[in-house]
């Protein structure tokens, strides 16, 4: 599914410096980190940390005040969205932005945008090379359908689908992309345990296929159970990072979970 | 094409093959079939404003300055340079395209709707050059003796040719939109209409689709103009103005954004309203309109097209029960 990342690279994604400023509100506060690719990276922190707004830093979503994210030695702040998403960078929400009037298929059609080029003038004359494509986006799109799971419902409209399953279908819309680097805001949010369950087995499937995955998650218990490694953010600072065990000693963390309330 | 465009395709062909027929055979409607070709020439700008307005999800109220730049494009060309007509089309459309991507390069960079405020911009100064230009375009006074279209040497005189001919334009663009819709670029369109932001993210160039489509309607409502005026063969300013890119508007809204059908039910509704049923309103006119547009927004904000699934879902319904009996 993925090409190799180049192996000389220590890490997939550089963060250096980054701060955000929303007027008076500093939502960053200079944020200095590298992630390792292959790895299941946990992003965790109180809410209103900033962790979704470093999500959109990477994504390109909005534009840092100060310092650049690099992704794969790439200077990538500055770029428009989609043209990250054509690097390899692919993410959810953490409220779940589906389409929801489309399909379940075609919102997993929809990911391979950034592999495919048909334009315009080509879909419209139906020319032979744009069907062609299309022939391969409806099969790349069921392949992630059936990776995922959602077989049954491909469909439905996407708004028709409970909650847990629309969460599991960004996942495959953000898969069809086929991104090195997957960014999961809050996937397991208003999940029940079994769903949860499920969902932590998909991540890790996910990583087992070679892509680097950024997971922000207030379940701890998946967290500290999927995670190679953790970031935690404090109003907008880095607080620790680590691996699970570390984290879970770490008196600042204590302090700020249990300490805070 | 899904099943049900199918059907709507087949069905609304039969309707339109078997019009003609019809209606020359009862007088008081037999003028009907002119009607109907103008409702085919703005069809086709509804169209192209249904693809802006329901999918990308912009407005322009410059529809009827692209029409007119089509227009005065085949009337100038035709009449003062003796330009084949077949010819000075496409010229017209792509003056329009120009223009059209020149204005929508940075109006739709920008969120938000500054597209329908340069357009509106836009579309007075086409409208000021249109009735001060007079050398060109013979000013408030308009042109006269257009040459009317041939093809393959045969000279298109009667109302049933036009008719026919438009209808089949009207079709090739309709099944051109379809295809785009149920693509990868339509895709990539109704989920800018649903979730700009996550479209984006997946790699949608949102900006460059939504100059492409404002430029695609631009050429199909400067191909409108070109057949409007090869077959009044005269033009004068007064059919270009705002009145008018407001009507095309209501065409789409009346007949329901978000649907190509409805585009074309709302041309041909609001044509033979403008030019039969109407008339009486003459200088109130504009009313009439205003309080379509706000009946439409606010109880039927579906459109007509809306209605359709109900109408037949009540047809079926009402069909099970006279059966069960
Ligand atoms: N567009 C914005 N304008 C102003 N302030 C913002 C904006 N986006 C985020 N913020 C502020 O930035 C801070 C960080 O918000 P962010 O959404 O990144 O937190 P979070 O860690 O994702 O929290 P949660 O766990 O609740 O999702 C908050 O104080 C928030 O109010
Ligand atoms: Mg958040």
């Amino acid at each position: 599914m993925q090409e190799a990342c180049c192996p000389e690279l220590s890490s997939i994604l550089e963060i250096s410096d980054v701060q955000m400023h929303f007027g008076g509100i500093v939502a960053l506060k200079g944020i200095r980190y590298a992630v390792p690719p292959g790895i299941i990276q946990a992003l965790i922190g109180p809410n209103g940390a900033g962790k979704t707004t470093l999500f959109h830093c990477i994504s390109g979503l909005i534009q840092p005040t100060f310092g650049h994210v690099l992704f794969e030695g790439r200077q990538i702040d500055g770029m428009l969205p989609h043209k990250i998403a054509r690097l390899g960078i692919s993410r959810t929400f953490q409220h779940v932005a589906l389409f929801k009037s489309m399909t379940v298929l075609e919102n997993i059609m929809l990911g391979r945008h950034p592999k495919t080029k048909s334009g315009f003038w080509a879909t419209g004359l139906r020319l032979p090379a744009m069907r062609r494509e299309e022939r391969k986006i409806l099969e790349t799109a069921r392949y992630h359908l059936d990776f995922v799971g959602l077989g049954d419902s491909a469909n439905l409209p996407a708004g028709t689908l409970p909650l847990g399953k629309q969460r599991i279908l960004e996942i495959a819309r953000a898969l069809a992309t086929d991104p090195r680097l997957l960014l999961l805001d809050e996937p397991a949010g208003g999940l029940n345990i079994r769903e949860t369950e499920v969902l932590g087995d998909l991540i890790q499937r996910i990583r087992a296929c070679g892509v680097t995955v950024i997971l922000v998650e207030h379940d701890m218990n998946l967290v500290m159970e999927i995670a190679d490694r953790i970031l935690v953010l404090h109003y907008g600072s880095q607080l620790a990072s680590g691996t699970p065990m570390e984290i879970m000693d770490h008196p600042a963390v204590i302090e700020a979970y249990l300490g805070g309330g | 094409m899904n099943k049900k465009d199918r059907w709507a395709f087949v069905g609304m062909g039969l309707l339109i093959a078997v019009f003609p027929g019809v209606a020359l055979n009862v007088k008081c409607i037999s003028h009907y079939v002119d009607v109907m070709v103008f409702a085919g020439i703005f069809s086709l700008v509804s169209l192209g404003l249904c693809m802006l307005m329901g999918y990308a999800g912009q407005v322009s109220m410059a529809q009827a300055a692209f029409f007119g730049i089509g227009a005065y494009s085949s009337g100038i060309l035709t009449s003062r340079l003796g330009w084949n007509p077949w010819m000075a089309m496409p010229a017209g459309a792509g003056v329009a395209a120009l223009v059209a991507w020149i204005i929508g390069v940075p109006a739709l960079r920008l969120k938000g709707h500054y597209l329908a405020m340069a357009t509106l911009g836009f579309g007075v100064i086409v409208h000021i050059i249109l009735g001060e230009e007079v050398k060109w375009t013979g000013g408030p006074s308009g042109m006269v003796d257009i040459p009317g279209l041939q093809i393959a040497g045969w000279k298109l005189t009667s109302e049933v040719a036009w008719y026919y001919m438009i209808w089949s334009v009207v079709f090739m663009a309709l099944l051109f939109c379809l295809h785009v819709i149920y693509s990868r670029v339509g895709r990539g369109l109704r989920a800018i209409h649903e979730e700009e932001m996550a479209a984006e993210s997946m790699g949608v160039p949102t900006a460059c689709y939504k100059v492409q489509i404002f430029v695609f309607s631009a050429i199909l409502s400067a191909i409108a103009g070109s057949f409007y005026t090869h077959y009044v063969t005269c033009l004068n300013p007064g059919s270009f103005n705002l009145m008018w890119s407001i009507r095309f508007v209501l065409m789409v809204m009346v007949g329901g954004t978000q649907s190509l059908w409805g585009a074309i039910l709302g041309a041909v509704l609001l044509t033979f309203a403008g030019n039969e049923w109407l008339q009486i309103f003459s200088d109130f006119e504009i009313l009439v309109y205003g309080a379509m547009l706000l009946c439409a927004a606010l109880f039927l904000p579906g459109g007509l097209a809306s209605l359709v699934p109900k109408v037949i879902g009540v047809f079926r319904n009402s069909l099970t029960h006279l059966c069960k009996r």
